[in-house]
């Protein structure tokens, strides 16, 4: 089919497709489509040509158009806008198209396509532009269509609103981390004198030293390790221990012997290892907190809906916020747009693609009357409907809102440990102060007391764990899958049944083939491809990619009509292409779905797009089914059942026409038999299973994409290294669980000087950051020994 | 040896004062995108108006 074309082959100037059809060119520049050209043309209106001067191509093609009469709604526009003053207003958008440095060049010049755009900085791992704009001479909906023109659309939608602000946590702990450092670098070099013995030259120097110390130390306990004092506290009131509870207390015992060393006896005390541990301790958090910024995890409903619809008063269109919607409400649904709300069909030819709700993707005709459930999205001309429902208690949105998640805690091994070790911590403490309180010397006891809680620090498994996962973390990133953070790596470790999607998980759309069930002369396909060249839907772009046929006729009477085909004139015959509503009444096609193909009242084929399974999958189920159960839940009806069963054992379930619920209800299920399942799904109708879930992972070809809330995003391309992924987290678990055993044996070392009542504030300073080089190296190594026997480095 | 407390009083000092420093970026926000300055500081200058206004701020 391919014919051998080396040097003919042309890419669009714009966004770098290959040209099929028409070549539209200006300035000796070739453009794939309108789209293309018109970005061109406006940017080279404006002098900004530079754009293309940075990157090759660096433009993305436009696809389909999208209304913003919300935006002139006031009411939407306070919601969106971070800061407005007299003159003056801010905007952040999340653009998904930011990709490269011409992005960055194009997006921060926008004042030169409107000067009343004054400023606009992008952030490039967030993706997200903010926009400074007067708006007295600019509105928020054109500034907005000003970047769709330049093919810069923001994805507005209903979690914009309610943004959470998740950067200032984030802030704050990096500013304790640079006051514990601060206060640490003092204090140890404050303590270096004694260290070496000189400060018993200079007495006088000493007192000065310790009281130094002690002021540095002061801003670290009550500043810096606030949190853990708080943890622990709320921790005891709800009489369980985690990990926090014997920071605290170390933290408190090692401050109040500073204080008294110092105060009382003019000693040097144990603010160098105080400072340092709390130095430490925050480092190891920072190391846990850090996660993807470009990927969300969290996202549910609220990111696919818009966050406006047209609703209808008295004959007048309105815009009005998705969340304001009340029963009764009617509204005007436009070709692509989302039905937000359960409602019935009022008046309008509804075709919905239901795919969010059911993984089907096969356009679903609806009757006048019929109840349209929300996440249907209306494939045709406009539609009018009225709510039953508000937004928040339909039935997609109710999947979330079940209390059935709040059961979800899950201890991780820091803190299921830490009982133990509390426990015998104390007794050991208590033991040796009993042991110098019976030989009449209190003031050993207490030291020795003292000195065992010192020394016994958990502050190794604060560290071994959060080093070893986020290790862990960076592998699998490099991989393609992403995952949430470091407690999930716990959860992945732990699982034992998997549970497969079928549609977009096991299948993908990526190198869809394209076949046609019945044949075309050479004079038929000129007439198809003329009369696709008119069309941009996807659909037509990758039938033309498959004819690939370079004569064209000239077309009259073209007319594309949205969500159901196109028809036109080519050399007097009527040509027709979409799905069945388009077709003339007489014609039946053979196949159901898929891009039929009518000439001259005469039907002539379909086209279909073939799902593909993935590759290496039955190797992969042949790799899992030792050590998984393995279940298939599809959305879908069961006409694969035959490719299904050859890729998995007899052993695994696979169960067809699972809705969304009972995909959740069967997880359930398999959880209260003591299974620890992992689901694999993509989009919104594995939502609820996937949260339900202990390691939900969004399957995915594009992490750029719309992903349901989840714990872990995997690349569809990475699917067969899954095996190793598991190892690699057992692995990592195994390593946590080793260096426990290694600090174990030093705090031995350690505890025999403090029963003894003897540890100086030395032996102390030199055991702490020696366990902690050697636990923080050791994780390392063996990562990456792990790494490279599951063939992941 | 006395000059030493004087000393020791200057170091502290100098090390609040760059922590002080540190604090007032981070607030400022200079630590949020660390990505973005580092292409930016590589477009070029652009020849073709020279005379134009620049909306840094």
């Amino acid at each position: 089919m391919e014919q051998p074309k080396v040097i003919d082959t042309k890419l669009c100037y714009h966004c770098g497709e290959e040209i099929s059809g028409v070549d539209l060119v200006i300035a000796e520049k070739h453009f794939c489509c309108a789209g293309c050209k018109g970005v061109y043309q406006i940017l080279s209106a404006n002098n900004m040509c530079a754009y293309y001067a940075y990157n090759d191509n660096p433009g993305k093609r436009l696809e389909g158009n999208t209304h913003f009469e919300y935006l002139d709604e006031q009411s939407i526009v306070s919601q969106l806008l971070n800061y407005q003053d007299q003159k003056s207003s801010i905007v952040t958008f999340y653009i998904p198209a930011i990709h490269c440095s011409s992005c960055i060049w194009l997006l921060e010049h926008l004042y030169r396509i409107n000067p009343a755009i004054f400023d606009s900085r992008i952030d490039f791992l967030k993706r997200e532009v903010t926009i400074s704009f007067k708006h007295q001479e600019i509105s928020l909906r054109k500034v907005v269509e000003t970047l769709v023109e330049i093919g810069y659309e923001p994805a507005i939608n209903l979690q914009d609103v309610v943004k959470e602000n998740s950067n200032t946590v984030n802030k704050s702990l990096i500013l304790k981390i640079a006051i514990a450092g601060f206060c640490m670098g003092n204090v140890m070099l404050f303590s270096f004198p004694d260290y070496f013995g000189l400060t018993d030259l200079e007495p006088q120097f000493k007192a000065m030293f310790a009281w130094l110390n002690l002021a540095f130390s002061i801003p670290v306990v009550f500043y810096c390790a606030k949190d853990y004092f708080l943890s622990a506290f709320a921790s005891l009131k709800h009489k369980h221990v985690n990990l926090d509870t014997p920071l605290a207390l170390i933290i408190a015992v090692l401050f109040l012997r500073t204080f008294i060393a110092v105060v009382f006896t003019g000693e040097t005390g144990f603010a160098d290892t105080l400072t340092g541990l709390v130095f430490l301790l925050l480092m190891g958090k920072w190391v846990k907190q850090r996660t993807y910024h470009h990927i969300s995890f969290d996202r549910d409903y609220r990111s696919y809906f818009p966050i406006a619809i047209t609703t209808l008063k008295d004959g007048k269109e309105k815009p009005k916020a998705i969340n304001e919607l009340v029963v009764g409400d009617r509204l005007w649904i436009r070709n692509g747009e989302l039905i937000p709300a359960d409602s019935i069909l009022m008046k309008g030819d509804a075709w919905l693609d239901m795919s969010f709700v059911t993984g089907e993707t096969d356009p679903q005709p609806k009757v006048l009357g019929e109840i349209i459930y929300a996440g249907g999205k209306q494939m045709g001309e406009g539609i009018e409907i009225e709510v039953v429902k508000n937004a928040s208690q339909s039935y997609l949105t109710s999947l979330w809102n079940k209390d059935n998640y709040t059961d979800n805690f899950k201890q991780n091994f820091n803190d299921s440990v830490a009982k133990y070790f509390s426990i015998a911590v104390f007794l050991i403490a208590f033991s040796a102060m009993g042991y110098w309180f019976f030989n009449h010397d209190t003031t050993k006891a207490w030291a020795a007391f003292t000195a065992v809680v010192i020394v016994a620090c958990p502050c190794v498994l604060a560290l071994s764990t959060p080093f070893t996962l986020s290790a862990i973390l960076a592998l699998f990133d490099k991989k393609g899958f992403y995952v949430k953070n470091t407690d999930a790596v716990e959860n992945l470790a732990k699982c034992n049944a998997i549970v497969f999607d079928k549609t977009g998980t096991l299948t993908t759309t990526e190198n869809a083939k394209i076949r046609f069930t019945g044949t075309l002369t050479d004079e038929e396909k000129a007439l198809l491809v003329s009369l696709l060249n008119h069309s941009s839907h996807p659909l037509s772009r990758q039938i033309l990619k498959s004819i690939s046929y370079g004569k064209f006729y000239p077309i009259s009477k073209y007319k594309e009509i949205p969500g159901k085909g196109i028809r036109g004139l080519v050399n007097e015959q009527m040509v027709l292409a979409g799905n069945q509503s388009i077709l003339p009444f007489d014609i039946v096609p053979n196949e159901r779905s898929g891009v039929h193909i009518v000439m001259e009242n005469e039907y002539k084929g379909t086209f279909i797009v073939e799902q593909e399974w993935r590759s290496g999958l039955s190797n992969l189920m042949a790799r899992l089914q030792d050590q998984f159960a393995l279940k298939v839940l599809s959305g879908d009806t069961n006409k694969d059942e035959k490719a299904l069963t050859s890729f998995f054992s007899s052993a695994a379930t696979i169960k067809f026409e699972q809705s969304p619920q009972q995909k959740l209800t069967a997880i359930q299920q398999q959880q209260e038999t003591g299974a620890k399942v992992m689901m694999l799904g993509d989009g919104l109708n594995d939502a609820g299973a996937l949260k339900q879930s202990d390691f939900g992972i969004a399957i995915t070809d594009n992490i750029n994409n719309f992903t349901p809330g989840c714990d872990a995003i995997l690349k569809g391309s990475s699917l067969t290294l899954l095996p190793n992924f598991h190892q690699l987290s057992k692995d990592g678990l195994k390593i946590i669980k080793i260096s426990f055993a290694i600090a174990i044996a030093y705090n031995c070392v350690g505890l025999y000087f403090a029963i003894q009542g003897t540890l100086y504030p030395l032996v102390a300073a030199v055991l702490m950051p020696i366990s902690t080089v050697t636990i923080i190296s050791f994780t390392t190594i063996a990562t990456r020994f792990f790494a490279r026997r599951n063939k992941l480095s | 040896m006395n000059i030493l407390y004087f000393l020791v009083g200057c170091s502290v000092l100098m090390a609040l004062i760059f922590l002080a420093a540190f604090v007032w970026s981070l607030k400022n926000g200079q630590h949020d995108d660390v990505v973005t300055p580092g292409i930016r500081v590589l477009f070029d200058d652009e020849i073709i108006e020279p005379k134009e206004k620049n909306s840094e701020n």
